[in-house]
């Protein structure tokens, strides 16, 4: 086994360990955390695939920026864990058939003849002045431009739906404009008064 | 040099990448925590001189061995561990808080070769780095079971995630002007064109064609660092010390030592992506690390001059500042220097 391979085997081993630990975590933190953990074993995998740009791009993306907020989000949630697990052997049923079939499928797409060590063989050597971030985005640009737009769009729909969901206009709300704090003058406060001196 | 690393080389045997590249990572670790140290002490000389205050004087000469005293103490005090903090979590708090702000350095080259890993997306791996830095804040916030403790970590994770963008923006634009993620190739970049062969390299760095965004990189930079006056994170008038409040001797020292660690790098990335890194500013002088030296410092200087001169703003303020003036500026220039690289005018041919 050469060094690659064990390095994969340990990035994978915390994958699988990371995510059974977010189902499994009766702390909602915690679960947070290991999805932090799964996330950046996958990056680890990607690293290895010679795909630097997007494994960069998760860790940035998913732990920088999704991850902050969700534990941001999570620490000041108050769950009571006993509730939530009330209703487990009632939802068990339709949840192991839906885990059953997600398994299946899965199944079927990885031990089919388009996917496997045959068909995507592991990355050569790569010459010279290759940068993986340079290709990835020439191929982004020419050849999946119309997809790639699309796929913009679409997020930019799915943002301002999301705003435009949750933004409500509240009557008396006591918004200041710091622009106008920061110009006042001296004048628009004070007011020198002059009063003769009182006198016994 | 070679005649002396090949017999050590063949000693190791196959293990010398390893042992080489542990020796270059305490060749910049050990520096970096004697730069740290002496941070402090620079700090609270040049706030005292401004101050009409002559600053810690007591501990050998001229006070020179005061961060050794300091460090001494927090070495032996004890780290109490609050009775209902999450054990682990408390524990892992400082580690994370201090981890990437070393981990970043791996990348940074200081002078043309002088890099531990020169990797062709340096620029991606410090932004993701850099970004994981709020989690050593939010997590011994919440680990601390302490309401202080928690309002500091919320406001840090909003202040850190907020001027990140802006952050991101203003390096887009370096790497639009500059066509490359490598920093080494950023810095030789910025030695080209009509300026510098005339000798004055100064005037063709990038702090002068993106000039806003170099303004943008130093403020938000103050601000990701949660240095004054954006340290309404620790706030001691408001919540006593925001995320170290429960936070006691060594476990404290590490959030403090992380602090300085990420001020210095980034005030060494402020020198590298806009002020040209090692390159001299005049014809006549060598290229050589000295100059990021100097850079760095007088970025650092300026860190020490803000926190001397501008009182702690207000968190709306904060929030104003990063969304509603950075980002949109940022969002704009990106596409200004788009369309200008692309240009007949573009100067970076």
């Amino acid at each position: 086994m050469d060094f690659q391979s064990v390095v994969f085997y340990f990035f994978s081993t915390v994958l699988v360990l990371a995510s059974l630990c977010v189902i499994t975590a009766r702390n909602p933190v915690h679960a947070a955390l290991f999805l932090v953990l799964a996330f950046f074993s996958a990056s680890g995998i990607w690293m290895l695939l010679r795909a630097e740009f997007l494994a960069i791009a998760l860790v940035m993306v998913y732990v920088g920026a999704v991850m902050v907020l969700f534990l941001f989000v999570v620490m000041m949630l108050d769950i009571n864990i006993e509730r939530i697990r009330q209703g487990f052997w009632s939802y068990l049923p339709v949840g192991a058939l839906i885990g059953i079939l997600m398994v299946v499928e899965m199944s079927i797409v990885l031990g089919g003849k388009y996917f496997g060590l045959d068909a995507m063989p592991a990355p050569g050597d790569v010459e010279e002045g290759y940068s993986n971030t340079k290709e990835l985005g020439r191929l982004l640009y020419t050849e999946y431009v119309y997809p790639f737009e699309l796929a913009s769009i679409v997020l930019l729909v799915a943002m301002i739906a999301a705003v435009a969901l949750t933004l409500r206009k509240r009557k008396n709300v006591k918004v200041i404009d710091p622009a106008a704090q920061v110009a006042v003058k001296r004048d628009d406060r004070v007011r020198i008064v002059s009063m003769p001196a009182e006198k016994d | 040099m070679e005649s002396f690393i090949e017999p050590v080389a063949a000693f190791f045997g196959p293990s010398w990448p390893l042992v080489w590249s542990l020796v270059k990572i305490i060749g910049i670790i050990a520096p970096l925590f004697l730069c740290v140290a002496y941070l402090t002490l620079a700090e609270r000389k040049v706030i005292g001189y401004m101050q009409v205050r002559i600053g810690p004087n007591r501990v050998g000469p001229r006070g020179l061995l005061q961060p050794i005293a300091d460090g001494v103490k927090l070495l032996l005090k004890e780290v109490i561990v609050p009775s209902g903090a999450n054990k682990g979590l408390f524990i892992l708090g400082p580690v994370l808080a201090l981890g990437p702000a070393l981990a970043a350095w791996a990348v940074v080259p200081f002078s043309d070769g002088w890099v531990i890993g020169n990797v062709d997306a340096g620029l991606l791996f410090l932004l993701a780095i850099t970004s994981i830095e709020v989690y050593g804040v939010i997590i011994a916030a919440w680990a601390s079971n302490s309401k202080y403790a928690f309002l500091g970590g919320m406001r840090a994770a909003a202040q850190m995630v907020s001027y990140e963008i802006a952050m991101g923006f203003a390096l887009v634009c370096v790497l639009m002007i500059s066509s490359s993620l490598n920093l080494t190739s950023i810095v030789e970049s910025q030695g080209k064109g009509q300026w510098a062969e005339w000798g004055f390299g100064f005037l063709s760095w990038n702090w002068l064609p993106l000039f806003p965004m170099f303004i943008v990189y130093l403020i938000s930079g103050i601000a990701e660092t949660n240095r004054a006056p954006f340290d309404v994170v620790e706030g001691e008038s408001e919540i006593v010390a925001g995320h170290m409040v429960e936070y006691s001797g060594m476990a404290f020292a590490l959030f403090f030592l992380g602090e300085y660690a990420n001020m210095i790098l980034i005030s060494a990335l402020t020198s590298i992506l806009f002020l040209g890194g090692w390159l001299s500013p005049v014809g006549f002088l060598p290229d050589s690390f000295v100059w990021l030296a100097l850079k760095t410092s007088f970025i650092l200087f300026l860190f020490l001059w803000f926190r001397a001169t501008f009182p702690r703003f207000r968190y709306d303020h904060i929030m104003r500042l990063g969304w509603k003036v950075f980002i949109p500026l940022t969002l704009f220039w990106v596409v200004v220097v788009a369309v200008w690289v692309m240009s007949p005018l573009s100067i970076w041919k």
